[in-house]
């Protein structure tokens, strides 16, 4: 089978794997198993899905230069998008569910709470991105200035990782297990820049790879 | 000759006994779901997690306190499967999972320090020390969540009048047991242990400070902490202490593991108080367990009459 045609088929497969948290809890609210603060449960696992995908998401450029997989590229707009999908949850756990649109008391919340600041940010950020996916928007923009614009994703990352740190009362392991692994990507890639600089012409391959 | 008539109703086509309750569970599950999003209340009803620790005693609770709130209570499966139990691990969910490893037989309680008469007693002498009461309060917790609960047990001045503190004694502080072949949580050093916790002389002789063995009517099952625990209504949930092994009468504010692991979050006194905002969120609200939507935080959890403890002291800097 050629390249092509697997990264066709197992699309469909991929997205499916990707709505499977999101599947799971919903069967957890089914059948009653989200315990005493079911908004909390979804809270939290909306969160952490988020930066999940986020992962996921920034892992592919190294992973497909490491391993030789050029086409992994082309999951990346959905494993992106999926980062979004989570996020938007997330955020509207806190404003329908949590909050119950008390906009002032939210207002107070961005303003003062610096977690909520930081995870809103981190939100922000991904907006631009998940509106200008589409081909049409690369082709619009250029694939330079796309390629600038989606940078934002390191930002939105590092916020997300803080929004998590500065939100946990104690048990500070789990958000630190996701700043290494963002320290670790974000990393890469610098790996990544000095490397090519020594090896000039790899860069305009890899351009003319993602455009097309 | 009796001859049987074959059932016209093949075995493979009756539904498995298992199958048909699951699936009254889960109409039910849906019903009641179908219900919270009506009346806003979710979770309890919803909630069928089942005991997974041993039956425990039941105690002869013969008073109903006064202090009893009339809000309605929260059910024993809300109340043992969302805990804040650090030794047990820092989820909610691990301590009714991992607390059941704890043995609570034999148990020593050490009562010492700036007292006439120290005393080391069995748990089973302070349970009949005296009658046992149903006590409904409300427990708020520092994160934002509340619950009520059927405590049982008397007030801590009960003990401490046994005792018989001295003129030096100005606060008393407990501990929590520490032991890190059942405490899989106190194997990490996430907090300065053993727990620890203290009150003000006159916020233990307080008549709502309750020495605590069970609820419901029951022993307290081990994630919430068998087999004695305080409870003080008024006060942030973590200002209660989970296991004692030991109460000691001091003549300073003794070290509290919550302040100490972080000061400008967590105060000595901790009363519960809409006005003043952990660093990092809102105390003005709280969601009641169960309830969909949140309602205000009342000063001092509502028990207004300790007010009077704290005349004269700002709030905001004793917080």
């Amino acid at each position: 089978m050629s390249v092509d045609r697997f990264v066709r088929y197992s699309k469909p497969a991929v997205f499916f794997a990707c709505l499977v948290p999101m599947g799971l809890l919903i069967r957890k609210g089914l059948t009653g198993h989200l315990g005493a603060n079911p908004i909390e449960v979804i809270t939290h696992s909306t969160g952490d899905w988020t930066l999940t995908f986020l992962c996921i998401t920034l892992a592919i450029t190294p992973l497909r230069r490491a391993l030789r997989l050029p086409w992994l590229i082309r999951y990346r707009r959905m494993t992106g998008l999926f980062a979004f999908f989570h996020g938007t949850l997330h955020l509207m756990t806190y404003v329908w569910l949590d909050k119950f649109f008390a906009w002032r008391e939210m207002l107070k919340d961005v303003g003062l709470r610096p977690f909520i600041t930081m995870g809103f940010t981190a939100f922000v950020l991904m907006v631009p991105l998940a509106a200008t996916s589409t081909a049409g928007m690369i082709r619009r923009l250029g694939g330079r200035r796309w390629q600038e614009l989606h940078r934002l994703i390191y930002l939105s990352a590092v916020a997300g990782v803080i929004h998590y740190y500065w939100l946990v009362k104690l048990d500070e392991r789990l958000p630190l297990r996701y700043a290494a692994i963002v320290a670790i990507l974000l990393a890469s890639r610098v790996v990544i820049y000095l490397v090519e600089r020594r090896r000039p012409g790899t860069r305009a391959v890899e351009q003319a790879e993602r455009v097309t | 000759m009796l001859i049987k008539k074959p059932s016209d109703i093949r075995s493979s086509e009756i539904t498995p006994k298992k199958v048909c309750f699951d699936r009254r569970k889960f109409l039910g599950g849906a019903a009641a779901l179908g219900a919270a999003a009506l009346t806003g209340r979710v979770g309890g009803e919803l909630l069928a997690p089942g005991r997974v620790w041993a039956d425990v005693a039941k105690l002869n609770v013969t008073v109903k306190s006064p202090f009893s709130t009339t809000e309605k209570m929260n059910s024993l499966d809300e109340v043992t499967h969302y805990n804040n139990y650090y030794e047990f691990g820092t989820d909610k969910y691990s301590p009714a999972k991992y607390a059941q490893a704890l043995r609570t037989r034999p148990w020593k309680v050490v009562v010492d320090g700036e007292v006439l008469k120290p005393k080391t007693f069995d748990i089973d002498d302070l349970l009949k020390l005296a009658p046992m009461e149903e006590r409904i309060y409300r427990h708020r917790c520092v994160e934002g969540w509340s619950i009520v609960v059927p405590w049982n047990g008397y007030s801590l001045s009960t003990l401490i009048n046994v005792v018989q503190p001295t003129s030096k004694a100005k606060y008393v502080q407990f501990l929590t047991a520490l032991d890190k072949e059942s405490m899989i949580g106190a194997r990490e050093p996430i907090l300065d242990w053993p727990y620890s916790e203290g009150l003000r002389m006159d916020e233990a002789m307080y008549p709502l400070t309750l020495l605590c063995f069970g609820m419901y009517g029951e022993e307290l099952p081990k994630q919430n902490g068998a087999p004695v625990r305080t409870v003080i209504p008024w006060k942030y949930g973590f200002k209660c202490c989970k296991s004692i092994v030991h109460i000691r009468f001091v003549s300073s504010q003794p070290p509290t593991a919550w302040n100490t692991y972080a000061p400008n979050e967590y105060g000595f006194y901790s009363n519960v108080n809409p006005n003043v905002d952990h660093p990092r969120w809102s105390q003005a609200t709280e969601r009641r367990l169960g309830d969909f939507f949140k309602r205000k935080t009342l000063m001092f959890n509502g028990y207004d009459q300790v007010a009077s403890l704290y005349s004269g002291m700002d709030l905001r800097k004793y917080y």
